[in-house]
């Protein structure tokens, strides 16, 4: 067991690795740099910044220097883009909102996703089935970006309760939330459902039926927690994606929140920010999976062997 | 357990923020705090790093320059920093009086000696300023930057006393006080920036809240970044007793379409901008909020005059007026916006010379003389633009017209912003769609930019006999004679067109009826302090 939680864990630093390394030189690749803008710097002030922002050596010595600084002193550099203020400081004060953004949103998945997998379950082949489905089917399909300027015309227009967009009051998290929420309630529905059919149809569960135990304990008691199984596999990623995914929907509802970040680093072309931001959402990314499969392996006595 | 335990302390939260109907911006009215949408979060506020409009709102309120804009009269200028100034006959000396109760916002007065120390920071050679050729209008203040000569005192400004700043040019410039409006013109606290660095140390925390003062009618409360900058009155504030607003609130939206949804819920008092398709919308339900209004910036269509076949004029020419301007105003743009004769926007006493007009018939000739009759055996060029959905409506429409009038093919080419903005600089494009917003009300800020070895040119076109008239406009003192020298020199752009110029800008947002004291400005450049909140039963 040991040697695969060491096997995965290099593995997943490997990947993490590499994927900074190559987004370091992609982002270098691209035609223009931190600096240029609408109106033209002159070469020589181009260089002063350069200078300022240690981007004045090769490609080698920055790579080495910047490694260095994030192994040793944990500093990922100056942000290029937000003068003054270091990436360590822009990651600090928005990963939280991030964060209780996505444990909202997971709340919420997890809320509307585990209940109506269970009704459609139970109820297979009903109006209730399908219209769960449908349900899930449509949450997949609708982007965040067409869900949450329907919400904030629903709902926020027509109400004082909720804002259009802004994180002053706590009710504003909700609709952020839900939009978010919503794509990932979908695929937890559709797979307690598949889940629970898996289970259902066992002769254990029908051996209870047998004895005459009311179908809420059989769901309780027996049913509930190896049918969510797969839920809870997905559920690691999942959240990951949430947190790391959510630009578009900070964007609609103005959340001061990371995932902005990440996009605005590519387009201002801010090299230290990006490469932390690669690096923060690849760690995060990565040690969600890293821990899905250890727990899988640690349930699966198969997956364990073979390995 | 915890989440638990917390649960109904979030609800009950929840509840109490629910109870009161007054939508926010209502709330905000009674506490005189002006709510508005600020596009993006702000890259500083150091007025001397930053180069974009949506810093220079923030900076406008904060700061003060020696003049301040009027707040109904474009192109006025009243006392600001300073009460009062003068010139020499010339006009290449002035001399400003600074207010005698001029303070910073910590009590610290401001001097002579702020002014020629932030002069002499913006135009460091070690501190990477964008903007520094705004001061270049100063003698010596060119070779001093560039580090051709490394004594900041041969630069013309002076502390005469602590109260008396005499500036000298290096020509003469009828309209310096309009310049001082701009904020890299505008003094910083030389005891606060020393305090977190030496003078030429970029990016020192003297910009945060609780180290920052300004001398404005605005000092910075809070800035929690990407959600929210508020500044409050500045007690010390000279003339702090015209100033109405308790405090502003900027937002950085960078999503319009939320922004307008936010401005309909009640959140904001002013929007940053409003979306094309919009426009309609608002002239029908809310026509007394929307406003459109004439801002000095021009679009153009870049020219690579070194690649065929656009070093020809003739081919030059007949893309420009092959475009029908009108058109994509009425259908695409829909803001109201002007069709560009030429590249000055009219203001004031300036009459810009109207060279280009749509004309398909005539830009078939001019084709045909170049050697493309009816299109044949025209390259395909490719239009260069920015990743904007804005950019792509605007580009399909040069294409469509250049197909339809002159059946010519040219592919769009779009870019995200720094590389679409690089391409340009290196001259790596053949057509490429920008624009270019005036820094002060004087043609000179829309045609130096042409002249060569301007970074900002990029056409690789250049005329001796433009350069004469520029330098011979340079040095003209007689205002009315200054002007006519300058149109000429821009018939002379014109001809050669090297810019197709397309359109000149409006402004298009929304404002509340709360908002008083606010008059459309040319230059967008509202002085803050004149503006007030009074509650309304209007609403959107």
């Amino acid at each position: 067991m040991l040697r695969i939680v060491f096997h995965r864990l290099l593995q997943t630093l490997v990947v993490v690795f590499a994927l900074v390394s190559f987004t370091f030189v992609a982002v270098r690749l691209v035609p223009g740099n931190p600096f240029v803008s609408d109106k033209a710097l002159p070469e020589h002030l181009k260089a002063t910044a350069e200078k300022t922002f240690g981007l004045d050596g090769t490609w080698g010595e920055q790579y080495v220097i910047w490694w260095r600084s994030v192994l040793t002193k944990g500093d990922f550099g100056p942000s290029t883009s937000l003068f003054g203020r270091s990436v360590n400081e822009i990651i600090v004060q928005s990963f939280p909102t991030s964060l209780l953004l996505g444990l909202v949103a997971m709340t919420i998945a997890l809320l509307i996703g585990i209940p109506s997998g269970v009704l459609a379950a139970l109820r297979k082949n009903s109006m209730i089935d399908y219209g769960s489905m449908v349900f899930a089917m449509a949450g997949i399909c609708i982007p965040g970006f067409v869900l949450g300027p329907l919400l904030q015309l629903w709902l926020a227009r027509n109400s004082t309760f909720f804002n259009v967009a802004g994180w002053e009051s706590p009710a504003d998290i909700l609709l952020p939330a839900i939009t978010l929420g919503v794509g990932v309630a979908a695929y937890v529905a559709r797979l307690t459902r598949g889940g629970m059919l898996d289970i259902l149809s066992q002769d254990f569960i029908r051996t209870a039926r047998a004895k005459g135990v009311p179908t809420f304990t059989i769901l309780r008691r027996h049913a509930l927690r190896p049918a969510l199984l797969p839920t809870v596999t997905f559920l690691g990623p999942a959240f990951a994606a949430i947190i790391t995914g959510s630009f578009v929907v900070e964007t609609i509802f103005m959340v001061p929140g990371m995932g902005q970040h990440f996009v605005t680093a590519v387009t201002s072309k801010d090299y230290f920010l990006l490469q932390a931001m690669v690096l923060f959402y690849g760690l995060l990314i990565g040690g969600a999976n890293f821990l899905v499969d250890v727990a899988q392996a640690a349930m699966n006595p198969r997956l364990r062997d073979a390995n | 357990m915890r989440i638990a335990k917390a649960l109904p302390t979030l609800l009950f939260a929840l509840l109490i923020g629910s109870c009161d109907n007054r939508s926010s911006v209502e709330q905000s009215t009674e506490e005189g705090i002006f709510v508005v949408g600020n596009s993006n979060e702000p890259k500083g506020l150091d007025p001397h790093l930053v180069s974009g409009v949506l810093e220079s709102n923030i900076i406008g309120a904060l700061f003060e320059g020696l003049a301040v804009q009027d707040p109904v009269k474009d192109g006025d200028a009243l006392p600001g920093a300073a009460t009062s100034w003068s010139s020499n006959e010339d006009f290449t000396v002035w001399t400003f009086n600074l207010q005698p109760e001029g303070k910073w916002s910590d009590g610290v007065p401001v001097t002579a000696h702020d002014f020629v120390f932030s002069y002499q920071r913006l135009l460091h050679p070690e501190l990477p300023a964008k903007y520094s050729e705004m001061l270049y209008f100063i003698k010596n203040a060119e070779d001093y930057n560039k580090g051709k000569n490394p004594d900041p005192n041969s630069i013309g400004a002076r502390a005469i006393d602590d109260h008396t700043l005499e500036i000298t040019l290096r020509g003469p410039i009828p309209f310096l006080p309009e310049i001082t409006k701009h904020y890299t013109w505008y003094p910083v606290p030389r005891h606060k920036v020393l305090e977190f660095g030496e003078i030429a140390t970029p990016f020192t925390d003297w910009t945060d809240p609780g180290n920052m003062v300004s001398n404005g009618p605005f000092q910075l409360k809070s800035w929690r970044p990407t959600h929210h900058i508020e500044v409050e009155r500045n007690p010390y504030y000279w003339d702090a007793k015209t100033v109405s607003l308790n405090g502003i609130r900027f937002l950085p939206i960078g999503n319009p379409y939320t922004e307008s949804r936010m401005f309909l819920d009640g959140q904001l008092h002013m929007t940053y901008t409003l979306p094309p398709e919009m426009i309609p919308y608002a002239q029908e339900h809310i026509p007394n909020m929307l406003r459109q209004e004439a801002y000095v910036g021009v679009r153009f269509i870049r020219c690579n005059t070194l690649r065929k076949p656009l070093d020809s004029p003739l081919v030059r020419r007949a893309l420009a007026i092959a475009i029908d301007q009108a058109s994509l105003i009425d259908n695409v743009l829909q803001g109201g916006q002007l069709p560009a004769t030429g590249i000055t926007p009219p203001f004031g006493d300036y009459k810009p010379p109207a060279v280009v007009t749509y004309n398909p018939e005539e830009a078939r000739q001019l084709l045909s003389q170049a050697g493309f009759p009816d299109g044949k055996g025209f390259p395909e060029l490719k239009l260069l633009t920015n990743d904007k959905d804005s950019a792509r409506r605007n580009a399909e429409a040069f294409q469509a017209m250049w197909k339809d009038n002159l059946n010519i093919n040219v592919r769009i080419e779009q870019r995200e912003w720094t590389t679409y903005l690089e391409l340009q600089y290196t001259s790596d494009y053949d057509l490429a769609d920008n624009g270019w917003i005036g820094d002060y009300l004087d043609p000179t800020t829309f045609l130096e930019m042409w002249s060569e070895g301007n970074g900002n040119n990029n056409t690789n076109w250049s005329s001796k006999e433009y350069e004469a008239k520029l330098h011979l406009a340079e040095n003209t003192a007689d205002p009315a004679e200054r002007l006519r020298i300058l149109a000429e020199g821009e018939s002379i752009l014109l001809e050669d067109i090297p810019v197709i110029p397309i359109f000149w800008y409006t402004t298009n947002y929304l404002l509340r009826p709360e908002v008083k004291g606010w008059s459309p400005l040319l230059l967008n450049n509202h002085p803050l302090k004149f503006v007030r909140l009074e509650a309304t039963a209007e609403q959107p």
